[in-house]
């Protein structure tokens, strides 16, 4: 993105998918589009008729194809973008868009290093993108997803990640309701959980982070205290304000 | 008339409070950095600023908390659209740590503890513009937030203000830091919205 301005476009929704009760994901299709790495993520705003109007930024959920960009919005109660866009916005509407932003959080699909990707809630988002980027590039790079969630109905993209990926494995960590006969009980990241479901830091893996800022902290010095490179771990963080 | 979203009307507006273009109120203090929390023991933290000509001005800690301090309240303005208002900090000046440094550099580099940086215009620093921040809300600022101590630069986009700070170097030409080179806006004055490169 060296040098380019990035501009507002007009982006028109051509299809939905209710990921979760609260959770939509969005399919724009945005005239121009320059393309986008995995990891990135976009602002949108919304205008309203009397000229007021408001900005949030958005994850995108998976990697560049063409013109169509897809974003998947939690619902956040009293926000104010979120449920125009989870619960208002219809097919055939439009959003105005800019971008994409964002060029460290990123993962280029000719990376070699072993990923791990550690989600907390809808942290998934970015990290949704990079597993495509690898499927979509046919690489080879061993991924590991660590996924902690409240409980199993909060799952993004369930059907998606239930599929055999080689060399994609993910691992559910719940908080607060476990799937019958689950083993783990319920409880946040722990070291044992990384242990069991990341990489070694002899492995010298790329890992990303994404999640409520609580969850990254931890997730983050638990890396650090198994030996992993601080330069090593990316973070993107999201407060409980936004919507 | 320019775009209009359907159907959005937006939160009722509120016409006392005067926010930069693109920005919305928050009430709690979100939390964004790009890596992992440093952690600095205080006997071990150390503030410098490097001039041009390879001077370097150090503070301990107990030098830091020994010098006179300011308690500025002031608006914040994230680049992710978040702005809250009247954050109250405790901290020292730049204009105090300055006083014995002799540069004529126009650019700053400011890095940190966990290697974050970030570049902004000397003028920027001073004329009770920018501190040292070391408390918020009347308690020690937490790591997540910068601690032990971070700059407080409120009139740009707050990635100017780099948490765990640990030095300023002053130099003869601008050199962008990590998010000016990842497609940032190399100054970030929330009142023109220069949020990205081009803006």
């Amino acid at each position: 993105m060296n040098g380019r301005r990035l501009v507002w476009r007009i982006a028109r929704l051509v299809e939905i998918r209710d990921e979760t009760p609260s959770a939509r994901t969005l399919v724009l299709q945005i005239p121009g589009w320059p393309g986008h790495l995995a990891g990135q993520h976009v602002d949108v705003r919304l205008t309203a008729e009397d000229g007021y109007s408001t900005q949030r930024s958005y994850s995108i959920a998976a990697p560049a194809d063409g013109e169509r960009v897809e974003l998947t919005v939690q619902r956040v109660p009293d926000g104010e973008v979120s449920p125009y866009l989870t619960e208002e916005l219809t097919v055939g509407d439009e959003v105005e868009i800019r971008g994409p932003v964002g060029g460290w959080f990123v993962w280029r699909p000719n990376g070699t290093a072993p990923v791990l990707l550690v989600a907390g809630g809808s942290g998934i988002v970015p990290l949704m993108a990079m597993i495509r980027a690898r499927r979509q590039a046919g690489s080879r790079t061993p991924f590991r997803l660590i996924y902690s969630l409240r409980e199993p109905g909060e799952r993004y993209y369930a059907e998606e990640l239930r599929l055999p990926h080689p060399g994609l494995d993910v691992t559910y960590l719940y908080t607060r309701a476990v799937p019958d006969g689950w083993a783990r009980p319920v409880g946040r990241l722990t070291i044992a959980d990384m242990n069991t479901g990341g990489w070694p830091a002899d492995f010298g893996p790329e890992c990303y982070i994404c999640g409520p800022t609580g969850f990254v902290e931890t997730a983050s010095d638990i890396l650090l205290a198994m030996g992993h490179d601080a330069r090593a771990i990316k973070t993107e963080r999201f407060g409980p304000t936004g919507g | 008339m320019g775009f209009v979203s359907r159907g959005f009307r937006g939160r009722p507006r509120d016409e006392g409070v005067k926010l930069p273009p693109g920005q919305y109120l928050v009430h709690d203090f979100p939390v964004l950095s790009a890596g992992p929390t440093p952690r600095v023991p205080l006997d071990r933290w150390e503030f410098a600023i490097d001039t041009e000509d390879g001077q370097t001005h150090r503070w301990s800690w107990q030098e830091l908390m020994a010098l006179p301090a300011e308690t500025p309240t002031v608006d914040l303005h994230c680049v992710t659209k978040w702005s809250k208002l009247g954050t109250d900090w405790k901290g020292v000046s730049l204009d105090t740590l300055f006083a014995d440094v002799e540069s004529s550099a126009e650019y700053a580099l400011v890095y940190s503890y966990g290697g974050y940086t970030t570049n902004l215009p000397v003028e920027d620093l001073l004329d009770g513009k920018a501190w040292i921040a070391y408390q918020f809300d009347g308690e020690e600022l937490a790591a997540a937030h910068g601690g032990p101590a971070r700059l407080l630069v409120p009139h740009l986009y707050l990635w100017k203000s780099a948490k765990w700070v640990q030095g300023i170097r002053l130099m003869n030409e601008d050199w962008p830091g990590f998010w000016e080179t990842a497609g940032y806006h190399n100054y970030g004055d929330p009142w023109r919205e220069q949020r990205y490169q081009g803006d």
